[in-house]
């Protein structure tokens, strides 16, 4: 029946505000999208009527709390089809979610001289923890190479990847280049070899259904803040196989099975990687977030959003001398751009002026701009509250930019 | 030489001529525009300051008992300011530099390019010119 977006911008307050006198148009969704109502009345609801710690107090409130934070855990196996619900282990996002794989991987699987495989367009959080790990064991990074418009071929994983390969990490979505991998081929010829392979889900889930068990990854990381949840709070999926033979990553309270000075012995999963007091409010949040998405449909996404992205891909060509980084023939909605002679920080300064929020940089992915050549560039992420009107607005923003910045 | 306050109240009238947002930005690239730039012998990656989207060059020398500065950026609203910045500060003695109170950017409506987090270089610069002074200051 397709996607009714004025009625869902009206689930998202903040799209009303306005931004240096013009109404916002929010741009920046890969970095971070916004809340529903649904979502930011969980969060409170929660804090009114039911606050307290989880899984430890006796007390009616206590339960109630554990049982509304443990209701996302499901959610989230549901939402991702994974098999087993403590198979979900709540971080603090994507990044907590590698290095935790990271570490804990670092203390018997990884060894001196075996290989880890990462590609060229990763965001720092999927370089630097492996970087850290290789250090840390004498283990070699390697790096898949992009082609020009920004994907990763056959031929190229299949040149990287190889018998020393022991872990393949790869975006599943591109947050610089909007680029959506192949990544189950690339599972099942990282698996050829007995490697492991972590995907760095960041991008995916607020705009594609993700499928572990399909997939047949290891191990899937993501983000609440980036499909519509509250910020600090993510999810690491593992197989329960994995994940059992892993060891902690921190210690404290919830982690442990019984601790005495001599001998600690650690809890079963999830909670043996869920040490303290975790975001309990967020973890609610996070479950509001999956209903919404779930209210809508992936289908109806993906048609709206493959809309605005052709869309948006025509318009912006309008503009001479634009450029983009990153063409890949399939991709989110997500565009990297360079215009010639026009710096992208006065360019992103210029856009906000006229109420346009998009991100200008590097994106965490220096490596990717040294491959282009480039500084950093403007990019203008969107999600499925954006219109076609908006992509109108951000034409005309840069092409007022432009007049004013090549004066 | 005028003093640090004249020259930003002059900057303050000079803004004050513009009452939207557009041709306040236009003065300002244009202001960046018609600066001398800072000589290329002094683009070295040891003048560049660190953390910012945009490469903002800072040059110093001591000159007659004033700071001479000189600086460069490679995005033009970024090199606007550093000009009113270096407009300001420079041929002054180091005490008034470091004493200066610089309430003219939030006058002319760009305090928001102060803030940590616009990455355009500007808060460091600032703070690099200041300490530049103070060395100066502590050598005498």
């Amino acid at each position: 029946m397709g996607l009714d977006v004025e009625n869902i911008r009206k689930d998202f307050p903040i799209l009303s505000e306005t931004v240096n006198g013009e109404p916002l148009v929010y741009l920046d969704n890969a970095s971070s999208s916004q809340k529903p109502l649904a979502v930011i009345e969980a969060i409170n609801n929660f804090y009114k009527t039911t606050n307290s710690n989880v899984h430890r107090g006796v007390h009616s409130l206590s339960q109630r709390a554990t049982t509304a934070y443990e209701a996302t855990r499901e959610k989230v196996r549901a939402f991702i089809n994974a098999n087993l619900e403590h198979e979900i282990i709540f971080t603090r996002g994507t990044t907590e979610s590698i290095n935790l794989l990271a570490a804990t991987l670092g203390k018997g699987h990884v060894h001196q001289g075996d290989e880890i495989v990462i590609s060229e367009m990763e965001h720092h959080s999927n370089i630097v923890p492996w970087q850290l790990l290789c250090e840390e064991t004498g283990a070699v990074l390697k790096v898949i190479p992009i082609n020009n418009k920004g994907e990763i071929t056959e031929e190229s994983y299949r040149n990287v990847i190889n018998e020393s390969t022991k872990i393949v990490a790869i975006c599943h979505v591109s947050n610089t280049l909007g680029t959506i991998n192949s990544i189950k081929a690339i599972i099942d010829y990282a698996h050829e070899f007995g490697a492991l392979t972590v995907i760095d889900g960041a991008q995916a889930p607020a705009h594609i259904p993700v499928d572990v068990q399909q997939l047949n990854c290891d191990f899937y990381c993501f983000s609440a803040h980036k499909m519509y949840g509250p910020t600090g709070i993510g999810i690491l999926y593992g197989k329960e196989t994995l994940l059992d033979e892993l060891p902690p990553y921190h210690g404290g309270g919830n982690m442990i099975e019984n601790v005495t000075f001599a001998k600690t012995t650690y809890n079963k999963l999830p909670h043996k990687f869920e040490a303290g007091t975790p975001n309990i409010a967020g973890g609610i949040g996070l479950g509001a977030a999956i209903d919404y998405i779930q209210s809508i449909a992936y289908e109806d996404i993906g048609k709206y959003e493959d809309e605005l992205t052709k869309y948006g891909r025509e318009q912006l060509s309008s503009i001479s001398n634009l450029r983009f980084i990153g063409d890949a023939a399939d991709k989110s909605a997500v565009f990297s751009f360079v215009i010639d002679g026009i710096h992208p920080l006065d360019l992103g300064t210029i856009l906000d002026q006229q109420g346009i929020a998009v991100r200008t940089g590097h994106h965490c992915t220096q490596p990717l701009m040294d491959k282009f050549e480039i500084p950093g560039t403007v990019r203008a992420s969107f999600a499925f509250y954006n219109t076609l009107g908006e992509v109108d607005r951000l034409v005309n923003g840069i092409n007022k930019a432009v007049a004013m910045l090549s004066r | 030489m005028l003093s640090i306050d004249k020259i930003q109240d002059e900057i303050i009238a000079d803004f004050g001529i513009f009452d939207d947002w557009m041709g306040k930005y236009e003065h300002l690239i244009d202001f960046g525009s018609s600066l001398p730039l800072i000589d290329d012998k002094y683009k070295l990656d040891e003048n560049l300051i660190k953390g910012c989207q945009s490469k903002v060059w800072l040059n110093t020398e001591m000159k007659d008992d004033k700071v001479i500065f000189s600086a460069d950026s490679d995005a033009v609203i970024t090199k606007g300011l550093v000009g009113l910045m270096v407009h300001v500060l420079s041929n002054q003695t180091p005490e008034a530099i470091v004493n200066a109170d610089l309430y003219f950017i939030d006058k002319i409506g760009l305090k928001d390019h102060l803030s940590p987090n616009r990455s355009n270089g500007l808060l460091s610069m600032i703070k690099q010119m200041k300490l530049f002074a103070l060395g100066y200051t502590l050598k005498k």
